[in-house]
């Protein structure tokens, strides 16, 4: 949303929030459709990402849901005795590694720290973004994630945790339905929320959100920020939900009935704020360059001054 | 007589203006689509613009940005492999040429299936390359398990990436060349030959001194068609690995793309900036080869 902000493309619509109450209703994405104190859009619907697994494979190993960093490092130590990957993921595409640090530095740092980190005011070299990949690396050098995640799509790495060849998965919702297709069940398939790493600080998740703005110069601004209230209303954010399979933002709206759906409304709606995921938070020319460098820090953790200092001199460029 | 004198302007300069008349449609394509577009993208390398906004004037400054940029050096170092690996497709094409260039009942069926390569798509050339290299089920890559007991997978490794889809370009490359050798090989005078043979000449000499020298013109479009090749290879790239992993794989013209073009990208003046450094390159071997062109016909070759 940002670029088009600052390039003046969007309309302000903050008198349709205050008209609306939608600072109440749509409270919890409120500060990511904030700039410069302005609203800019309305969302209607977003998703939670956090970790799928394989519920077989964790009893088989006799694994309970990890809470903490510890457990969960524990549980990969089990797996790995075991020859499963403890995570998978492919990230040919980039953006499935952009999932894991956001994780990584939310659960290290907290949400304000990562958001002045996307937002451009952190050195990439601060000890704080070492201290993410310090703890990252306790993943990344034992070997738990999936080996050659670099030459496979996301989609590529769904097959190893339908065939209990790993455990566990950190995706967003949208992997359900291609994991129920391939013969997951509620009863094999389970979800929990990406594990604490620092304790106390609250947990804030990625929630990417879908949102329908105008743009500048549209013909009818008024019947526009009209169609804008309706589509923030409780019973439209519950229908359109009903049809996407995702949740609606609208607290007082029903989520469609589904375990995944609920709890992932169950922990959204406890969330300390969202994150709306690394390539949205951070600008283009930064997303890709980060991405790319978590990919290279998952093939080669020890490259981790290297890539921090390219994405530093990226920082420098891309923040005007 | 009325009108006589328009008549008598065209009917003076017919022979002068009926050729330029002839070439104007070609000349305003190739005005519009070629001319244009290079000085507009070398008009564009000095600003900074996403595609929205106003665009800003930088001068030099995304050169000097290019200049110290590591995956600048990265896309030219493989575009380097790439020119040099790619042209094994030249030698590769004649031998199976020469292999093919018999007559043995349905040699016409070999010479299609040798040729089928270069008739699918990129794309598809990409995908199936992929697959054969693809970790867990990948044909390469579980015949290096049952060998070395670890699969190595091409895709996912820096240092082989590039080398694996140059491997994979290569494939509908040599099917190339190997049809321009065969019409070549349509073309050797059969008297030469006789003539060589009776001198004694056989095998290598025989192939060096007599039959290759009647092939050149297909050398020359085969080598001039696998440089181009190598220098604006993209499709390959962008299929197989996005230019990944972490950006080891790419070439100029993928990069001019993501700078410019990809979701991540909008950088209009800095993928100008890219093009005309690929441009360049590009031009340096053209302005050799047509040199190289008007010297032998000068010389009469």
């Amino acid at each position: 949303m940002a670029p088009f902000v600052r390039s003046g493309q969007f309309v302000d619509v903050s008198d349709v929030w205050e008209a609306n109450g939608l600072k109440t209703s749509l409270k919890s994405a409120l500060a990511s459709m904030t700039i410069d104190g302005k609203q800019w859009g309305v969302p209607y619907t977003y998703y939670q990402r956090g970790m799928y697994y394989n519920k077989t494979v964790f009893a088989e190993h006799g694994v309970s849901v990890p809470k903490t960093w510890d457990e969960f490092l524990a549980a990969c130590a089990t797996f790995k005795a075991a020859g499963i990957d403890c995570t998978t993921t492919g990230t040919k595409a980039l953006w499935p590694g952009g999932g894991w640090f956001d994780y990584m530095n939310l659960r290290t740092n907290g949400y304000e720290f990562h958001m002045e980190l996307t937002g451009g005011d952190v050195e990439w070299t601060d000890d704080r973004v070492r201290k993410t990949f310090e703890n990252w690396a306790q993943l990344v050098e034992p070997g738990y994630v999936t080996r050659n995640h670099a030459a496979i799509d996301w989609q590529d790495a769904l097959p190893l945790l339908v065939q209990g060849k790993a455990a566990t998965y950190l995706m967003g919702n949208f992997a359900v339905a291609p994991l129920k297709d391939a013969g997951m069940t509620d009863d094999t398939l389970g979800f929990f929320q990406f594990p604490e790493i620092t304790p106390g600080i609250p947990m804030a998740e990625d929630a990417p959100t879908d949102t329908i703005h105008i743009p500048v110069g549209a013909k009818n601004p008024e019947d526009a920020k009209k169609f804008l209230a309706f589509l923030a209303t409780a019973q439209v954010q519950t229908d359109i939900n009903e049809i996407l399979g995702q949740l609606p933002v609208n607290n007082a709206s029903t989520s469609p009935d589904d375990p995944f759906l609920d709890a992932g409304f169950e922990m959204l709606s406890n969330a300390y704020a969202l994150a709306q995921f690394f390539d949205r938070d951070a600008p283009a020319a930064m997303a890709k360059a980060g991405m790319e460098g978590f990919q290279e820090f998952m093939v080669k953790p020890d490259n981790i001054d290297r890539i921090l200092k390219r994405l530093e001199k990226v920082r420098k460029r891309a923040y005007k | 007589m009325p009108g006589g004198n328009r008549t008598g302007v065209w009917r003076r300069n017919q022979r002068r203006l009926a050729p330029w008349l002839f070439l104007a449609p070609g000349l305003a394509m190739f005005l519009i689509y070629v001319i244009y577009p290079i000085l507009d993208s070398l008009w564009l390398s000095f600003f900074e613009w996403d595609g929205l906004g106003e665009k800003l004037w930088l001068g030099w400054e995304n050169y000097v940005e290019l200049f110290d940029d590591e995956a600048f050096y990265t896309s030219l170092k493989n575009n380097v492999i790439w020119l040099l690996l790619y042209l094994l497709a030249v030698p590769a094409g004649l031998f199976i040429a020469i292999f093919l260039n018999q007559t043995v009942t349905g040699i016409r069926i070999y010479k299609s299936l040798f040729f089928f390569p270069f008739v699918i798509s990129q794309v598809v050339v990409g995908l199936m390359f992929s697959w054969f290299y693809a970790p867990n089920f990948g044909l390469l890559y579980t015949l290096i398990e049952a060998v070395t007991g670890t699969g190595v997978a091409i895709l996912a490794n820096e240092r082989f990436v590039t080398y694996g889809i140059i491997a994979a370009g290569l494939w509908p490359q040599i099917a190339y060349c190997m049809i321009l050798y065969l019409t070549g090989l349509n073309n050797v005078s059969p008297d030469q030959i006789e003539a060589g043979r009776l001198d004694g000449a056989r095998g290598w000499r025989m192939l060096w001194h007599v039959i290759l020298p009647q092939l050149r013109p297909a050398t020359f479009i085969a080598v001039v068609v696998t440089v181009t090749g190598a220098l604006r290879s993209f499709d390959l790239v962008s299929i197989m690995t996005d230019g990944g992993p972490f950006g080891s794989s790419r070439v100029l013209s993928f990069y001019m793309y993501e700078q410019a073009l990809s979701e991540y990208g909008y950088r209009m003046g800095y993928g100008a900036a890219i093009a005309v450094i690929l441009f360049a390159i590009m031009m340096l071997f053209i302005t050799g080869f047509i040199w190289k062109m008007v010297k032998d016909e000068r010389a009469g070759v």
